[in-house]
Parts: C-alpha cells; structure tokens; sequence
C-alpha cells in the first residue's frame, strides 16, 4: 500500500511539474512576455526596471526555475486589474464557486438516482422511456442557454427568482457563503439547477444501466427467491452495489462541474472563480490567468489521487494490477 | 464483416441480397426516433449550404440592414417589406437569416474540427497500438492527461493564448477531441492486429504501411465513427459555448454561439427571440446528430448483437 501511495504520489507531482511547464511556456513563449507581466501603462523606464526584476532577462530555463520557485511559495504573481496578489483574489471567489458546485452535485444526486433507479427497475414503461429521453436532452442541451432560458422564464416574465449576483451572505471560517441566507439561497437555485442539468442526465444513465446489470445477478434472484419484499431487494441489495460506480463518477466529475461553472457564473453574473477567470481573459489579465489554471490543475490533481486511492482501497485488485 | 466497407450495393441486385451494408441500414432504421433524427439533421445541413439562396436577408450585407428594423418582434414587418418571421436582433438582422448564416458556421467548425481531431487521433491511437512498448505508453499518457481536464477548460485556455478566431476555435477543439479518437482507434486496433487476416498479411510480406491503411483501420472505422458523431455534436456545442464566453469566433463570423450572446443583453427587457430561436436552432441540431450516434452505437457495437 506505501509503495503504491508513493508511486501514485511521485506520478501526481510529475503531473504537476509538466502542467507548470506547459502554463509557463503558454505565457512566456506564446506571448510577449513584457507585455503580459507589465502594465501597459508602464513607461520606458519602468518597463527596463521591470524586465530586470521580473528577471525576464534571464535565459529561458533560468526563468522558468524562478517561477517554479516563486509558484512553489504561493507567489504567481499580481493582478494588473485588482493590483492584489493573484492567488489571494481566486482564493476569495473560492467558496462562491464551491458552494454551487456541491449544491449542484446535491441536486444532482437527489434527482438523478430516483429518476434513474426507476427508468432501470421498469424499463419498458412509458415513463422510464420519457426519463431516458429527457436524459438525452439533458446532454445536448448547451448549458449557458438554458441559463438564459430559466432567468427569461423565473426572472423575467415570472418574477419569481433574483437572476444575477450571490446575494446576501454570511462570514463563517473567515469565507463569505450564500446558502446559509434565505436571499442566498434565492440566488442560487438557478445557477445550481443549471449547473445540475448535465450531471443529472449523467447520473441517471449510470444508475439505469447499473440497475439493469445488477437486477440479472444471482444474489439479486437468491435473493428473490428467499421471499424478501421488492422493497428490500431494491433498496439494500441493488441500490447499495449500483452506489459504488455512480459515486465514483460523480467524485471524478466534480472537478469537470467546477471548470464548467465557469459557463454558468457567466450567464448568472455568479461572483466565482469563473467569472473572474471570463473577466481576467477579456482584459488579459495573464498573472490571474496562470495562477487560475495551477489552482485548477492542482484541484484536480488532488481529486484523482483521493478516487484513485479510494478505489485501491475499495478494490484490491487495481492495487495489485502494477505489479 | 471483416473485408467490405459500407458504401458500393451490388448492381445487380438479386432480390433481396444481404450484404453488411444494407443489414446496417436496416438495422439503423429500426429506431424510427433514429431515422427522424437522420431526416432532421439532413434538413439542417440543406438549409445551411443553401442558406444564401433560401435566406431573406444576407445578414452581412449591410446595405440590407436598417438600425430602424431594430428588435422587432416575431412575425412584424420590416422597412424594407421583408417579413421578420422570427423578429430582428438590436442590428436589424433579420434572425431567420442570421440562423440560416450562423448555422453554416457552426457546422462548419464542428465538422471541422471533428474531422481534423480524428484523423490526429487515429494516426496517433494507430501508431500506438501498432508501435507498442514506449511509443505506446508516451502517447496513452498524453491521452489520459488531456481526457483528465474538461474540454471546456483546456479550451478556454488556448483560446485565451491564442485569441478569437475561427482557425483558433478549430485549433482548440482538435486539441481538446483528439485524445476519444486515438484511445478509440488504440483499443479496437490492439483487439483487430491479434487478427488472422493482419497475421496473414505479415506473412505476405506486405508494407506496413500497405497493412495499417488498407487492413487495420478499415476494420477500426465502426467505433471511430460512432466517436466521431458524438464528437461533432460535442464540438459545435463547445463552440457554442465558447462564443457565447467572448471566445469563440469573432463578430464578424456571427455563429449561433454568438447570436445567443447577442440577444443576451436584451433578455432582462423580455425581448426572447434574438437568444430563443437561434438557441433552438443549436438545440435541434445537437438532439437530432446525439440520436443518430446513440442508434449508430447501439448498431455497430457487436457486443450488442443478439
């Protein structure tokens, strides 16, 4: 089990450090990195200062080590726009993009099994045939339209929802949050359905095939057999063994709701980490740029290493396949 | 249905001959939602390629638009007499053209895009699977770092480097596509080179060449081109979403990403239409190809097979 932490271990930092390089060489070799490191506004002089002090002339490897290094003590740099440090300003739009994220996944489980349990239970009922269309649907529908589609419907012409912005929120653990406020909350059931939609169409198909599959195991007939009530196979016997994979997948797919918020933030003027990655793009502002992708890289990074050693966990055989 | 590739029925056809591909095509057509689907998409594709024809407006012309005939609702006339069935945008566009316009380049870009990243993709899951060892584990390596971030994010960030563009779209979703391709083509050709027919024709001595094109990927084309629909669907809603983010193509080459992003800023004043219908448009499109390719899975995957 060491051998295999560490080795996964060893792999996610490789991953990290090849990631780095790929975000240093997209800022620095790409674009001009004067350009991208310093203020337009700057004049002659400042921008001869800044060359020397950003060390930009430096040969090309000696630059990425001072990145590295700089990258390594949380330094990525400063924003030309909020002239704060990058890393600060993500980490402050965090726990707005966090919180529809989980609330999204919530919801997302809260419809997507029962919906999903059912279409697999009868699948030649008429409405399990309606919730598999509606999964369909669900996957093809471009999320940043039905967003509008809902502040057209629940904003505008109903009145009925606040369409843009957190909200009222409450400072626990030094982080504002929304959900904790009835405004809050108003705020952000469209942005959470929407984000939501995907991942339901999602986690329905998951759980009917993992519910047909299992429905033909022989632990589900014997189980039959010995007379226990449907009730009690289906929701001890087959709910609990379908559980594994869908949670699997949802575990992997947080990271993909995450990036994807940046879509929904947008349409929801959602004040998150993707709004403010929109933003820094439209104005090119490249250091809160760089310091957004690492933070990503590292978040998902860190979500594969927990499935991965979850699942070792879980299942031995993915421990020992290695070796 | 190892050797024939779809396409070319037999002239003279006896009645009633089954040959692979007319068991395809009967089998496809079993799902009536699949054939809708088909006829659909069809239509989609005519109205686009002939859109400067059957178009009331050339929404580039600028000559034809009049900021007067600015957001008039579904079904008003215009200044110019023209009838705006689906209302004009804060330009005077008519959206029914715009659709039609936008709808070329949507498709155009998805399709683009798809086929490019398939044929990067399919080279490289080739290569992998035919070279084995090194070359194997450094390409799957690639393949699972790209499949571990969201398109979306991947996208955006090249987009952000490189800037708008249609070429830059297309260069950003071959970048985010290519990995489905070769892990598709990779499997299948790893399963199809234990084959008989590629040992027997190592044993002929032909080039490999001669072996990978004419004998492995034939016998690879299947999944690819299941892969394949889904990906175009999957590119032309990424596009859109692009464009809707300021991304995407530029303002020039209006797509139905962008027409939505267009009527965006209205929606708070309940004028619906310039998002709605171009929305519906993307919509309509993505359902009928995700059916046709859910239909095409279901038939070209032999595990399936009764």
């Amino acid at each position: 089990m060491t051998v295999f932490l560490l080795r996964r271990l060893l792999q996610a930092a490789a991953v990290v450090l090849v990631m780095s390089l790929l975000v240093f060489l997209g800022v620095y070799a790409i674009g001009d990195p004067v350009e991208i490191l310093i203020s337009p506004e700057a004049d002659q002089i400042e921008r001869e200062r800044a060359i020397k002090a950003l060390g930009l002339d430096l040969p090309l490897w000696q630059q990425y080590l001072v990145f590295l290094g700089n990258a390594l003590r949380g330094d990525l740099g400063r924003s030309f726009v909020f002239n704060e440090p990058a890393l600060r300003l993500i980490l402050d739009r965090m726990p707005a993009t966090l919180e529809l994220a989980v609330g999204a996944t919530i919801l997302a489980l809260l419809i997507g099994l029962p919906l999903g349990l059912y279409a697999g239970l009868r699948p030649h009922s008429p409405v399990s045939k309606g919730i598999l269309a509606g999964s369909i649907l669900g996957f093809s529908l471009p999320t940043f339209w039905v967003g509008l589609m809902l502040i057209m419907v629940f904003a505008v012409q109903l009145g009925w929802l606040p369409s843009t912005g957190r909200g009222e929120t409450v400072t626990v653990l030094g982080m504002r949050w929304s959900f904790l406020t009835r405004d809050g909350l108003a705020h952000m059931i469209m942005p959470m359905v929407n984000l939501s939609l995907f991942k339901i169409s999602l986690i329905i198909r998951l759980t009917r095939a993992g519910v047909r599959e299992t429905m033909l195991m022989d632990y589900v007939k014997f189980a039959r057999a010995k007379g226990l009530s449907p009730a009690r196979i289906t929701l001890v016997h087959v709910f609990k063994n379908i559980l594994i994979p869908v949670v699997t997948v949802v575990g992997l797919e947080f990271g993909g709701t995450i990036a994807f918020s940046v879509v929904t933030e947008s349409v929801f003027a959602w004040p998150g980490m993707g709004k403010l990655i929109i933003d820094s793009i439209n104005v090119l502002d490249r250091p809160v740029m760089v310091a957004y992708l690492m933070v990503i890289v590292l978040m998902f990074i860190t979500i594969n290493l927990v499935v991965d050693i979850t699942y070792s966990v879980l299942d031995p055989r993915v421990r020992l396949e290695g070796k | 249905m190892s050797s024939t590739t779809a396409g070319a029925p037999p002239v003279a056809a006896a009645p009633r001959v089954e040959t692979p591909f007319r068991r395809f095509v009967s089998e496809f057509a079993e799902s009536r939602l699949a054939l809708f689907g088909l006829v659909v998409f069809a239509v989609i594709v005519l109205v686009a390629v002939l859109a400067p024809w059957i178009a009331p407006q050339d929404p580039y012309d600028l000559a034809q638009l009049d900021i007067m005939d600015g957001r008039l609702e579904p079904g008003s006339v215009g200044g110019s007499g023209i009838t705006h069935w689906l209302g004009t945008d804060d330009q005077g566009r008519d959206m029914l053209s715009g659709i039609l316009y936008g709808l070329r380049i949507s498709l155009t870009v998805g399709a683009g895009s798809a086929i490019l990243a398939c044929v990067v993709g399919a080279s490289l899951g080739m290569l992998a699977a035919y070279a084995g060892g090194r070359t194997d584990s450094l390409i799957m390596r690639l393949v699972d770092l790209q499949l571990s971030f969201p398109a979306i994010l991947a996208a955006l960030m090249i987009l952000a480097f490189l800037g708008k563009g249609i070429l830059n779209v297309v260069i950003a979703l071959v970048v985010v596509e290519w990995a489905y391709y070769a892990r598709t083509v990779r499997g299948t050709a790893l399963v199809e080179r234990r084959r008989e027919y590629i040992e027997a024709a190592q044993c002929l001595a032909l080039p490999t060449r001669r072996i990978i094109f004419r004998h492995l990927l034939p016998n690879c084309l299947p999944p690819l081109i299941v892969v394949g629909t889904m990906q175009v669907a999957r590119a032309i809603a990424l596009e859109a979403t692009l464009s809707f983010l300021g991304l995407g193509v530029p303002i020039t080459e209006p797509s139905l990403g962008l027409l939505i992003a267009n009527g965006y800023e209205y929606m708070l004043s309940g004028k619906y239409w310039i998002s709605f219908y171009p929305g519906i448009a993307l919509l309509v499109t993505i359902v009928s190809i995700n059916l046709v390719g859910d239909q095409l899975r279901d038939v070209l995957n032999p595990r399936l097979k009764k």
